[in-house]
C-alpha cells in the first residue's frame, strides 16, 4: 500500500472516530438519536478528504501518517469544544483555516522548501519580534498576570505560537551553517548559547511567562545537541536556565507564586491571598485552578465519566474549572474519557512524535533533519509543559495543547508544523525512492 | 546527526510517557484521596447525581433527612431536605453544594452515596449508572429517640446548653440536643437567617454541636471523677470522715463551699457527695494529687475524643485546657489540685462525656462505647452496617462503681439532686455549678443514671448543662434531665 493509500484509509478510521465522539455529544445535547448527529462527522471527514488531495498532489511521497493523526486530535479536540461550548463554532473555523494554511503552505513550497534555509535571520528576527510583542505597552495585552496576547484591534493573537516556528526554521538553517565550528566547543562557540539564554530570561522578565521561555529554550538546547552532538551544552544551558529561573524565581513575584502553588497547593492554614488581600487556604485563593483541574481529574477516575457527562458546572450553572477550553482542556478530557482515553489520546502524541523523529532520520541534508527533529520535538515538548504543568509535574503555565487546545494561533501553527514535516518528508521519500 | 535525534526522540517519548504515568497516579492511586477533599466541588455536585441514603430517627422510625428530586438540563439532581428543622441538626448535619457537609451527612456520606467499596454494590451502582438510573444510596437509622429529643429541645428552649442521654449498657445514643439550633434546610440559600440567630448567652454558634464539641466548665459533677480516683487509690472509702469547716484552704487562700457557707462540720465522703461538700474533695484532691486524679478520669475517656460516628472535629476530649490547647501536667505542683478536685481550674469537659461517666459508674465501672447509628441498610435491604456494643474498658472497679452509684443515689434521694427523682425508679446523680467568672452566669450541670432497682443495671444515663444561670444545677438541670428520662423510660 503506498504511503497515501494508507493516508486515506487512516483519514476514514480518523473520520469514524471523531464522527463517533461528535455525534455522540450532538445526541447528549439534545437527548434525541436522529442521523442529523453523523453530519458533523461527515463534514469533518469532507474536509480531510479535501487535505488528502491537497497533499496528493502536491507531496505524494509524504510521510502517510501524520495527517489521520492530526485528523484524530483535532476531531476529538472538536468535539470537546462543542460539547462545552455548543454556542460557538468557532474552533471549527480554526480548522478550516488550519488546514487551508496546511494547503497554501503544501502549494507553494511544493518544489523546494529549502528557500527557506535563505531567509534564516529573517526568521531569527521575527521570532524574537513576535516573542517581545505581547509586552508592547499599546499592542500587548495582560490576561491572568502573563502577557500572551496581542490585541489588534478585531485581531487578537498569541504571537509565541507563530514566534516557535519562526525560530525553528532559524536554527535549522544557522546551526546547519555553524554545527562544525560549534561542535569543537571552543569557550568562544558558547556566544550564541548565552545570547539566547539571555533572550529567554528577557521574555520571562517581559511576559512573566515561564512556559514559553522553557519551550523555546528547550527547542533551542535540543536542536543544538542534534547538531553538534555535544552533551555538555545541554548540560550548561539547562544549568544556566534553571539558575536563571531560580534568580527570577526570588525577584518576581509572579514566577515566585507559580512554583509556591507547585510545590504546596493546598494548605491547611490560611495563608495570605493576594487575590483579595485576606487570608484563606491557598487552594481557595491561588492555587484553586490548579487544585480544582485535578478534581476534575481525579473525577474521571480508570474508566471516565462518559463523553457529554463529566461536571464542569454547578447546578446552577457556575463554572467549575477556569479555562477549561483553553489551558485547561486536558482536565475536561481525562475527567470524560478517564485513563483508558487519556492514555490512548497521549499515545496518539507519542505516535505523531515518532513519525516526525523518523522523518528527520530519514532526510538526506542537515537544515532537513534538524528541521523536523525541531518540529517534532516542539510538538512533544509543548504537550509535555501544558500537560504537565496540569498534572503537577511542573510549574503550569498557560499554554496550549497541540491541535486540541481552543485557540486560532495555535491551530494555524500547529498546521504551519504538519506542513513543515510533511514536506521534509516527500522530499525524503523521493530522492530515496531515485 | 542520526544518533542524535535516536536520543532525542527517546527524550520527546519519556516525556509524553510522564504524563501517561501520572494521569495514571491522578486517576487511580490519588483519586480517593482528591474526592474526600473538603473543597473538592466537583464530587459534591457529582454526588447529588445520586439518590442519597435517608437518614432516620430510631423510634419513631421518622425520616430526618430526605431527597426531592428536580430535574436540571436532562439529568436529575437530588437535594436534600430535613423534615423535622432544628430538632436534631447538629448530629445529622447538612449535605449542601455551597457549604458542603457536616455530622453523620458528612462522616457517613460514603454509605449515603453508595461509595463505600463492596464487590456486591460496586456492581450494583455499575448496573445502575449502565442504565441511567440514579445511583441509590443506602439508609442509616440512628438510635436517636425522637420524643425524648423533641422534649429535651423544648425544655432547654431559648437557654443555651445540651442533652445527652445514652443506653448505659449498649452505648446507644437516645438523645443529642444542642441548643440554639438551626433549620438545616437554610443552609444553602439563607445562611443569614442561623447566624443572626438569638439565645440566652454570649456565643449561640447553632452550627456547633454542645453535646460533643460544647467544653464546659464541670463544677461538681467533676467530683464523681475524684470520689473514684479517692476508692481506687485505696486510701479513702465511702465512709471516710472529713472535717468541713464550710471551707478549704488552698495556697493560703479560702474556697468556700458553693452552695453553702455553713459549716457541715464532721461528714462521710458519701455524705460529701450527695450534698457536694466542696472542701472534702478540695483535701482528697491536696491528698491524691492531679495526676493520679487525671488518670483515673482518663480511664473515664478524658484525653481523647469520645468515639460517636460524627467527624472527628465535632468531638473535643475533655481535660485540663490551657490556653485553648488540652494540656496534661508534666508535674503535679502545676496544677492546682483542691480547686480541680470539685472541677474547677482549668477543667473543660463535653456533655457527652459526662453521660459516659454517669454510665459507667451505674453500670458497674464498664465504659460503653457511644453509638448513633443503630443500622446501615443498603436500597436491597441487605444490612451493611448493625450496631454492636463494644466495651471501652472498664473504667474503674466494680467495687468502686457501685460505691459511687451508691453516694449518686444518695445525692437524688436526699442531697442536692432531689428535683430529679422519679417514682418507681432509682435515680443516681449529681449537680454541678461550674464558675467561669462571670458573676450570675454559671454553667450547670446535672448528670444521672437510672434503673428499676439499686441491684438492676442501668437502663439510661443523661448529662444536662445550661449555660448563663444565675442559678444551680439543682433547681435548673436536674428537672430537664427528669423530664427528658421519663420521656426515655418505659
Amino acid at each position: 500500500m503506498t504511503a497515501r493509500n494508507r493516508e486515506l484509509f487512516g483519514l476514514v478510521v480518523a473520520g469514524v472516530i471523531a464522527g463517533t465522539a461528535l455525534a455522540t455529544v450532538t445526541i447528549a445535547r439534545s437527548s434525541e438519536v436522529s442521523p442529523s448527529a453523523l453530519t458533523y462527522g461527515a463534514l469533518f471527514l469532507g474536509l480531510y478528504l479535501v487535505a488528502h488531495v491537497v497533499v496528493r498532489r502536491t507531496v505524494p511521497y509524504a510521510d502517510g501518517t501524520l495527517l489521520p493523526i492530526v485528523a484524530v486530535l483535532t476531531g476529538f479536540g472538536l468535539a470537546m469544544h462543542y460539547r462545552l461550548d455548543p454556542t460557538g463554532g468557532r474552533q471549527a473555523l480554526w480548522v478550516l483555516i488550519g488546514v487551508g494554511v496546511l494547503a497554501g503552505t503544501l502549494i507553494v513550497l511544493r518544489h523546494d522548501y529549502r528557500v527557506l534555509e535563505s531567509y534564516r535571520y529573517l526568521f531569527g528576527v521575527a521570532a524574537v519580534i513576535l516573542l517581545l510583542l505581547p509586552s508592547l505597552p499599546l499592542l500587548g495585552e495582560e490576561e491572568n498576570g502573563v502577557r500572551l496576547w496581542v490585541d489588534l484591534g478585531p485581531i487578537q493573537f498569541q504571537p509565541g505560537e507563530l514566534a516557535k516556528i519562526c525560530l525553528i526554521i532559524f536554527l535549522a538553517g544557522y546551526l546547519r551553517e555553524k554545527r562544525e565550528v560549534l561542535a569543537q566547543g571552543r569557550i568562544k562557540d558558547f556566544g550564541p548559547l548565552f545570547a539566547i539564554w539571555g533572550a529567554a530570561m528577557l521574555v520571562i522578565v517581559q511576559t512573566n511567562d515561564l512556559g514559553s521561555a522553557l519551550l523555546n529554550f528547550g527547542i533551542f538546547l535540543a536542536m543544538l545537541y542534534v547538531a553538534t552532538g555535544r552533551a555538555l551544552y545541554v548540560a550548561v544551558g539547562l544549568g544556566l536556565f534553571v539558575g536563571g529561573a531560580a534568580l527570577l524565581y526570588t525577584a518576581i513575584d509572579r514566577v515566585h507564586e507559580r512554583v509556591t502553588i507547585w510545590l504546596s497547593p493546598w494548605t491547611s492554614e490560611p495563608v495570605h491571598c493576594a487575590l483579595t488581600g485576606e487570608l484563606a487556604l491557598r487552594q481557595d485563593c491561588a492555587s484553586y485552578q490548579l487544585v480544582r483541574s485535578l478534581y476534575s481529574i481525579g473525577n474521571g477516575g480508570f474508566g471516565g465519566t462518559g463523553l457529554s457527562q463529566g461536571i464542569f458546572t454547578a447546578p446552577d450553572g457556575a463554572e467549575l474549572i477556569p479555562y477549561l477550553r483553553t489551558d485547561f482542556i486536558y482536565s475536561a478530557i481525562a475527567q470524560e474519557i478517564g485513563l483508558v482515553g487519556a492514555a490512548a489520546l497521549l499515545l496518539v502524541y507519542m505516535v505523531f512524535v515518532v513519525r516526525g523523529m523518523r522523518i528527520a532520520l530519514v532526510a538526506q541534508d542537515g537544515f532537513s533533519k534538524l528541521l523536523a527533529a525541531g518540529l517534532t520535538f516542539g510538538f512533544a515538548l509543548q504537550t509535555f509543559v501544558i500537560v504537565g504543568g496540569i498534572l503537577r509535574v511542573i510549574p503550569l503555565t498557560g499554554i496550549t495543547m497541540p491541535f486540541v487546545s481552543y485557540g486560532g494561533t495555535s491551530i494555524v501553527a500547529n498546521f504551519l508544523l504538519l506542513a513543515g514535516l510533511l514536506l521534509v518528508s516527500n522530499r525524503a521519500n523521493a530522492l530515496a525512492r531515485e | 546527526m542520526n544518533k542524535q535525534i535516536v536520543r532525542l526522540t527517546f527524550v520527546a517519548l519519556v516525556l509524553i510517557g510522564a504524563l501517561i504515568v501520572m494521569t495514571t497516579y491522578w486517576q487511580t492511586w490519588a483519586s480517593a484521596g482528591l474526592a474526600d477533599r473538603q473543597d473538592n466541588a466537583i464530587t459534591r455536585v457529582a454526588q447529588i447525581e445520586i439518590d442519597r441514603g435517608l437518614i432516620r430517627a430510631g423510634k419513631p422510625p421518622q425520616r430526618l433527612a430526605r431527597n426531592i428530586q428536580r430535574q436540571v438540563d436532562g439529568r436529575t439532581l437530588f437535594f436534600r431536605r430535613y423534615p423535622t428543622g432544628e430538632l436534631v441538626a447538629q448530629l445529622v448535619g447538612y449535605s449542601t453544594i455551597g457549604r458542603s457537609r457536616t455530622g453523620l451527612e458528612r462522616s457517613l456520606n460514603d454509605y449515603l452515596t453508595a461509595s463505600n467499596a463492596n464487590l456486591s454494590t460496586l456492581v450494583d451502582k455499575a448496573l445502575d449508572n449502565f442504565r441511567g438510573r440514579p445511583i441509590q444510596g443506602n439508609d442509616v437509622i440512628t438510635t436517636v429517640d425522637l420524643e425524648a429529643q423533641r422534649v429535651a429541645m423544648e425544655q432547654l428552649g431559648s437557654r443555651c446548653g445540651a442533652v445527652v442521654a445514652l443506653d448505659p449498657r449498649t452505648g446507644k445514643v437516645k438523645v443529642m440536643a444542642s441548643s440554639p439550633s438551626y433549620n438545616p434546610n437554610f443552609v444553602e440559600e439563607n445562611f443569614d437567617r442561623i447566624t443572626k440567630i438569638d439565645a440566652d448567652c454570649r456565643n449561640p454558634s447553632p452550627l456547633v454541636n454542645r453535646g460533643s464539641a460544647g467544653l464546659f466548665v464541670p463544677g461538681s459533677t467533676f467530683k464523681v471523677v475524684t470520689a473514684s480516683a479517692a476508692l481506687e487509690s485505696r486510701r479513702y472509702r465511702p465512709d471516710s470522715t472529713f472535717y468541713d469547716p464550710g471551707y478549704c484552704t488552698v495556697y493560703g487562700k479560702r474556697v468556700n463551699n458553693f452552695d453553702t457557707t455553713s459549716p457541715f462540720g464532721e461528714v462521710t465522703l458519701e455524705e460529701g457527695l450527695a450534698y457536694s461538700v466542696n472542701s472534702v474533695f478540695c483535701n482528697i484532691g491536696k491528698a491524691l494529687k492531679a495526676r493520679r486524679i487525671l488518670d483515673t478520669a482518663k480511664a473515664f475517656g478524658f484525653y481523647e475524643r469520645p468515639p460517636l460516628e460524627t467527624p472527628a472535629d465535632e468531638r473535643l476530649p475533655s481535660g485540663l485546657y490551657d490556653n485553648g490547647r488540652l494540656y496534661y501536667p508534666a508535674e503535679n505542683r502545676n496544677v492546682d489540685a483542691g480547686r480541680m478536685a470539685f472541677g474547677q481550674e482549668r477543667m473543660l469537659v463535653t456533655p457527652l462525656q459526662m453521660a459516659m461517666v454517669a454510665g459507667a459508674i451505674g453500670n458497674g465501672g464498664k465504659l460503653m462505647e457511644p453509638q448513633a447509628v443503630g443500622r446501615i441498610v443498603a436500597p436491597n435491604r441487605n444490612v451493611v452496617f448493625r450496631q454492636r456494643p463494644r466495651l471501652i474498658r472498664q473504667a474503674v472497679s466494680k467495687r468502686t462503681a457501685d460505691a459511687v452509684a451508691a453516694m449518686m443515689r444518695l445525692g437524688v434521694a436526699q442531697g442536692t439532686g432531689t428535683a430529679a427523682q422519679i417514682s418507681g425508679w432509682s435515680i443516681g446523680g449529681k449537680t454541678g455549678t461550674g464558675e467561669t467568672g462571670v458573676p450570675g452566669s454559671n454553667t450547670t450541670w446535672f448528670i444521672a443514671f437510672a434503673s428499676r432497682s439499686e441491684e438492676d443495671a442501668p437502663e439510661l444515663a443523661i448529662a444536662v448543662v445550661l449555660e448563663n444561670q444565675s442559678g444551680t444545677g439543682g433547681t435548673t438541670a436536674a428537672p430537664i434531665a427528669r423530664a427528658v428520662m421519663q420521656a426515655i423510660l418505659p
